[in-house]
């Protein structure tokens, strides 16, 4: 399934925060929206969600998911696309999940929102846990003892669970330990080559985003300065943000 | 030389929790950077901590010039007070809100009479320049400058009362990647001026790799192992160091090795594993490693780690990339997870 | 969390925030001036009493045996009396007495509780534990009815009403700013402070107190309204002011024996405490809005 944004303007007012052209990602592809804080790429990710208006934005121009224009869809039709066809995972997983619920509680009832019943929701869900290495009885436990990694990881076996062809993932590891960090990371390239999904990952961590994406697209002030291919960017960029964005990584590699 | 601050044997503990089990370490006198690495969980933060008397010792000795922190008192903790300062992760919270920034680093600089009251504010205005600010900054409030100005004030703050030995926890992970590097430069630029010695407490490999002499990896409150940071990078000896570094993302093809992905989280710290800690993660466990707790030791010169298989991992052994593809039925409980 | 982006100027400083907050804030606003605005006038009213109404005598102890019991005339606004008082000069008169009440309960309880709210919230320990059992205690009975007690046990007076409210009142304000300050208390900047061997005392008095007490300043004025009924409901049931005090809450008392036939001895000084405890509610939620150093509006 590709996802594709088209002069796409979310605004406060008088205030523009997102102004991008073009933005593609396609079927099992990932492709990465870097930038700072500020530059509007979490509102582009609630504007893809349907959600801008609930924080008082104005959303103008087209997003397509397979071809479906889904800007101006009514909230009930977007309910039933937001979940089952486009997933969203966070940076902070604490906030995905309420916390006086047991998260398999939290899953299976947005399984069951999205027409299971509870029986499929609680196998889909068990069977989507052990494909991101989880044991399906970490299910009973409370949000609050399970560790960011495995709520991170929960998350994105409720996206496989919902059959998701579109997951935006926004900044979901940047609150992670570096070495869970590259295991969600792997996690998600898996998601792509074994499911086909397609992945907007978005992040201010450039060298994540040289990892793990296939495209990037770069983000200053609510539009996108300049996208590509990552290896093209990474090595050759064109736009002085980008390269001050590159300069600014730290590196092992540079100081030997 | 004589070292400036020493760590030897530290224990800190939170109720039944071991947050540092039995840790030493040294940072010489300045210009010089200690790095600490490790992740949630590590006791990193704490160490910095109880350098700076925040949080009680329960066992081990910290010294600074020679004299033991803990005994410190009156005129000789103020003075300690002066010579060890910290600057916090956290740049929403390191300054007192309703307080004007110029105020804040005059409040330091009264506390220790650093200069006479009526030349406080122009020496305010040189710290601020100092730390890459515009003086004028000093009326006003934290909330009106970024994450990165608000962490150079704390750093202005911390240097204005001429410390020798800085703490630095964390500085720059809460901030934007140009900020992170802006704050990175300008603590290689104070090291050099100022001759700074700092323990740079950091998860981040690629950060101490820029400025710090020696670096000491740590797991669960225990030193995995330490050594000069470019050969420790360059050829680690404790197998969570090679996942450590593995793990690092890097922008460039090139510079990226094969990942080893360890498998599980951090350990729950109130439950620590027999024998090594790292060993339910580690990819090149063997029995031995379940049941006996590695010792600290020289594996080369300058060099130290606490691992059975050092030696082998230090020749460069072959690791596993990724540990399988077995679920460990009901995985520990929660940790605090993030940096 | 999802950031919405701030606008590109330098945000102000909290005492231009609040300017510019002020003159927009009245005019989205117009409910919270109404209360600041009545709020004032009440005060107003107060202070001027001997100038503007009409019959300074009528609030002390004349009485006017050929003038009981009047209804409300162009000569007397709000009517008479069972004495014959003018009650219009006798309810501006009142608006001397529960405000002031007020005022005292509500400083003694500060005076009381914030104190004892610092020391429990920055020290923590045994003594945050004494002083929490002790808010404990005197939190476990009814409010009213402990000043009733406390009322009947001392000689009816003003005094001994503010003694007995300020008594039931002083524990809100501890366990508020105990909260606050054990917040404050652990937030880095204060680490910040301790680490740079920043005095006791300093910390205290200049870093946990003026950010502990926002919250109280709001809850002060939004219990303004709530300390005059309750001094209402004392001076009614007799344990507070005595005639010929014109306390609003004893006028009602006395008025109400003869509600069915002459209303108006009731209604108006009825109607002054509910207003002024109104006028000072919707003081308290503009307060609350308006305190804030970082709240951005968006439009």
């Amino acid at each position: 399934m590709s996802l594709d944004i088209a002069g796409l303007n979310v605004r406060f007012g008088a205030r523009t925060v997102v102004d991008v052209d073009t933005l593609s990602v396609a079927d099992a592809e990932i492709v990465g929206l870097a930038g700072e804080s500020g530059s509007g790429k979490s509102m582009t990710t609630l504007a893809v969600l349907g959600l801008a208006n609930t924080v008082g934005a104005t959303v103008t121009g087209s997003i397509k998911l397979d071809g479906r224009e889904l800007i101006g869809l009514p909230d009930k039709v977007l309910a039933t696309v937001r979940g089952s066809q486009i997933a969203a995972i966070f940076q902070s997983p604490s906030m995905a999940f309420n916390p006086v619920f047991r998260v398999g509680h939290v899953a299976v009832r947005a399984l069951r929102q999205h027409g299971l019943t509870s029986s499929e929701a609680a196998e889909r869900m068990a069977q989507a846990m052990r494909e991101v290495l989880l044991s399906p009885d970490l299910l009973h436990r409370y949000p609050s003892q399970l560790s960011g990694g495995q709520l991170q990881r929960v998350a994105i076996a409720l996206a496989v669970a919902l059959h998701a062809e579109v997951l935006l993932a926004d900044e979901p590891t940047s609150a992670l330990d570096v070495t869970v960090q590259a295991e969600v990371l792997e996690l998600i390239r898996e998601l792509r080559d074994r499911d086909g999904m397609s992945v907007l990952f978005i992040s201010h961590d450039l060298a994540v985003v040289a990892e793990l994406c296939d495209r990037v697209a770069v983000m200053q002030a609510g539009s996108i300065v300049e996208q590509g291919p990552v290896d093209q960017i990474m090595s050759a960029p064109r736009h002085p943000y980008t390269a001050d964005l590159l300069r600014s990584v730290p590196s092992i590699a540079r100081q030997g | 030389m004589a070292a400036l601050l020493e760590i030897a044997g530290l224990e800190v503990r939170f109720g039944p929790v071991r947050a540092v089990d039995g840790v030493s370490l040294e940072v010489a006198p300045g210009p010089f950077g200690l790095g600490l690495v490790g992740e949630s969980g590590s006791g990193k933060t704490t160490i910095g901590r109880a350098v700076l008397r925040l949080v009680p010792a329960a066992a081990g000795q910290i010294r600074f010039d020679g004299a033991d922190v803990a005994g410190l008192r009156g005129r000789g903790l103020r003075e300690y007070r002066r010579s060890v300062q910290i600057v916090f992760q956290d740049p929403d919270n390191t300054l007192d809100p309703r307080m004007r920034i110029g105020a804040a680093i005059a409040e330091a600089l009264a506390a220790h009479d650093v200069v006479p009251r009526r030349l406080a504010g122009e020496r305010v205005r040189e710290l601020l320049s100092e730390t890459g600010l515009d003086p004028g900054f000093a009326s006003r409030y934290p909330h009106q400058l970024s994450g990165g100005q608000r962490q150079r004030v704390a750093i202005a703050r911390a240097l204005s009362v001429q410390p020798r030995l800085l703490v630095l926890d964390e500085p720059t992970s809460a901030l934007d990647v140009r900020a992170q590097a802006r704050i990175l430069e300008l603590i290689g630029r104070l090291r050099a001026e100022r001759r700074l010695a700092y323990l740079l407490i950091t998860h981040n490999l690629a950060v101490v790799s820029e400025l710090c002499e020696q670096t000491a990896v740590l797991y669960l409150g225990r030193l995995a192992e330490s050594g000069p940071t470019a050969e420790l990078l360059a050829a680690p000896a404790h197998p969570y160091t090679s996942a450590l570094r593995s793990a690092v993302p890097e922008v460039t093809a090139s510079a990226r090795g094969t990942r080893i992905v360890l498998h599980g989280e951090p350990p729950d710290a109130t439950r620590p594993p027999s024998g090594c800690v790292f060993h339910p993660r580690c990819p090149i466990a063997i029995g031995r490693c379940r049941t006996e707790v590695p010792a600290l030791r020289a594996v080369a010169p300058g060099r130290q780690a606490a691992c059975h298989r050092a030696e082998e991992v230090l020749a460069g052994a072959p690791m596993p990339t990724r540990l399988g593809t077995a679920i460990v039925p009901g995985e520990t409980g929660a940790t605090d997870a993030g940096p | 969390m999802i950031e919405i982006p701030e606008a590109a100027a330098p945000a102000p400083t909290p005492a231009q925030a609040t300017a510019q907050r002020s003159r927009g804030w009245l005019r989205s606003n117009p409910l919270l001036a109404v209360g600041g605005a009545l709020s004032a006038l009440i005060v107003l009213v107060a202070v001027l009493a001997p100038l503007i109404a009409p019959d300074p005598g009528d609030a002390g102890s004349a009485t006017h045996p050929f003038a009981v019991l009047k209804p409300p005339s162009a000569h007397h606004w709000f009517g008479t009396d069972q004495v014959g008082r003018d009650i219009l000069s006798r309810v501006i008169y009142g608006a001397r007495v529960s405000p002031l009440v007020a005022l005292f309960v509500l400083l003694i309880a500060c005076a009381v509780g914030i104190p004892l709210g610092v020391a429990a919230g920055y020290f923590g320990g045994w003594l945050d534990d004494v002083i929490m059992r002790l808010t404990d205690v005197v939190l476990a009975f009814p409010a009213l009815l402990l000043a009733l007690a406390l009322a009947a046990l001392l000689p009816p007076s003003l005094t001994s009403l503010t003694i007995a409210i300020s008594a039931t009142w002083w524990p809100w304000y501890t366990r508020l700013i105990r909260g606050q300050a054990a917040s404050v208390a652990g937030r880095p900047y204060i680490e910040s402070c301790r680490a740079l061997g920043i005095s006791r005392r300093r910390i205290i008095f200049r870093h946990i107190l003026p950010n502990a007490i926002t919250p109280l300043i709001v809850q002060v004025s939004l219990d303004v309204g709530g300390v005059i009924l309750t001094a209402s409901a004392l001076s009614f049931l007799g344990l507070g002011a005595q005639d010929p005090t014109p306390d609003w809450g004893l006028m009602v008392s006395e008025g109400q024996t003869y509600f069915t036939t002459d209303w108006w001895v009731v209604t108006f000084p009825g109607l002054a405490i509910l207003i002024t405890a109104f006028a000072f509610n919707l003081l308290g939620d503009g307060l609350r809005d308006l305190l804030d150093p970082r709240r951005v509006i968006l439009r």
